[in-house]
């Protein structure tokens, strides 16, 4: 791969996606490219660098930045901010919206695990009662995970990793060597593809936004001006959720962290905020 | 104080690998071929955790497991099934005999870690 590749890698990535890739990285991007050269039939990666700059076919370009994402994800990552939401969040809210649906954002969602976690833990909350109605949605920007987490099929390692058992059993179906979630569990996720660099003023409000593990992949301005437009369509006294070391206290427009948390901020209603 | 773990399984590869898992994150660990070997251990000393495996010879870990929540211990050790016993009906007959988390084999260091924390050993 020609340095103009990576540089051309590199700028196809931050302006599509804001995501700030170390062109140093050479061996580590390839490495990330490796699957999609396959999948679409190139002998190498220097040949699907050739077709992109001759002909800038818009869903390569984007398959491109689509594969360069971080894909990490995994159920109750981290824990903490699910019990946060469990004993905290969700009574705060519940106690403060009256009648009015409670909204839910798992804003790059990856392949689904996030948002089927919050989903897993307001059923467990409700405990089959009738309640406020809740809206769930997980969004990403890529049509690849998006498709994955709608069909709700993990792998036997996937779900081992962070889901207590009792979820497993309550939630899932044996499919073959992988679990998948019932269907009715699946609908209460809506998943739509939203590029928080661009997007983020077509998807409504929220009481509640994760957004973990996207923020510190962005440049600095990138990730003020995201912050700003989740803190504006975040509703009165609603929570946003980033991830461990992403802290947003210097840049966080109109958000105060709660309980001394460095992940979990609150929308001050005092506050004026202009996206 | 360092917290134990006896891990109860008949292939002694299996057990090789949970041990330097569990020593890794800070177990003392102990070890048993099958089920009576394991009350034998537990009348000895009573772990913390005890990794469980479901087919093995003398007694299998399912009557194990019944036979330790049938005694007068309190809420008893955690008990995590970790086996090739993977289907539904497994896991469901494993929850209300007292297991407290389920780990299908294989398995991983992720997957004990992440196990062990959900039961609040970690």
């Amino acid at each position: 791969m020609t340095p103009d590749d990576l540089s051309l890698i590199c700028r196809i990535v931050r302006a599509r996606t804001g995501h700030v890739v170390d062109q140093a990285k050479a061996a580590v991007i390839e490495n990330r490219l490796a699957p999609l050269v396959r999948r679409e039939g190139y002998n190498s990666l220097s040949d699907l660098m050739s077709v992109i700059k001759a002909k800038r076919d818009e869903r390569l370009v984007w398959a491109l930045a689509d594969a360069m994402l971080p894909k990490d994800t995994a159920f109750f990552r981290d824990r903490t901010p699910f019990t946060q939401f469990r004993d905290v969040i969700l009574p705060d809210l519940e106690q403060r919206l009256g009648t009015s649906p409670l909204r839910i954002w798992s804003a790059g969602c990856g392949t689904g695990e996030e948002a089927y976690s919050l989903a897993m833990t307001v059923d467990e909350v409700r405990g089959g009662r009738a309640g406020r109605a809740v809206e769930i949605v997980g969004s990403d920007l890529s049509e690849r995970c998006l498709e994955r987490a709608a069909a709700g099929i993990f792998s036997q390692m996937e779900v081992q990793k962070g889901l207590p058992i009792r979820y497993l059993v309550r939630h899932f179906e044996r499919q073959d060597e992988a679990w998948q979630l019932s269907e009715s569990f699946r609908q209460k996720v809506q998943w739509r593809r939203v590029n928080l660099i661009s997007e983020i003023n077509m998807v409504g409000r929220f009481d509640v936004i994760f957004c973990r593990y996207v923020l510190g992949g962005l440049d600095d301005l990138m990730r003020k001006q995201v912050l700003s437009q989740l803190a504006a369509i975040l509703n009165d006294n609603g929570y946003l959720i980033v991830g461990r070391d992403e802290a947003v206290l210097d840049q966080a427009v109109g958000l105060a962290p709660v309980w001394g948390s460095s992940d979990i901020y609150r929308r001050e209603p005092a506050l004026r905020i202009v996206a | 104080m360092e917290k134990t773990c006896l891990v109860v399984d008949d292939s002694v590869a299996i057990r090789k690998v949970s041990r330097m898992i569990l020593e890794n994150l800070g177990f003392h660990v102990t070890e048993a071929s099958d089920g009576q070997e394991a009350i034998a251990w537990c009348r000895a000393a009573m772990p913390d955790a005890i990794l469980l495996d479901w087919n093995m010879p003398q007694m299998s870990g399912i009557e194990f497991l019944r036979q330790l929540r049938a005694e007068p211990l309190g809420e008893g050790p955690k008990v995590l099934f970790c086996t090739v016993e993977n289907d539904l009906s497994h896991i469901n007959e494993a929850l209300k005999a007292g297991a407290d988390e389920y780990i299908m084999k294989p398995f991983d260091g992720d997957v004990i870690s992440a196990k062990f924390a959900e039961v609040g050993l970690l």
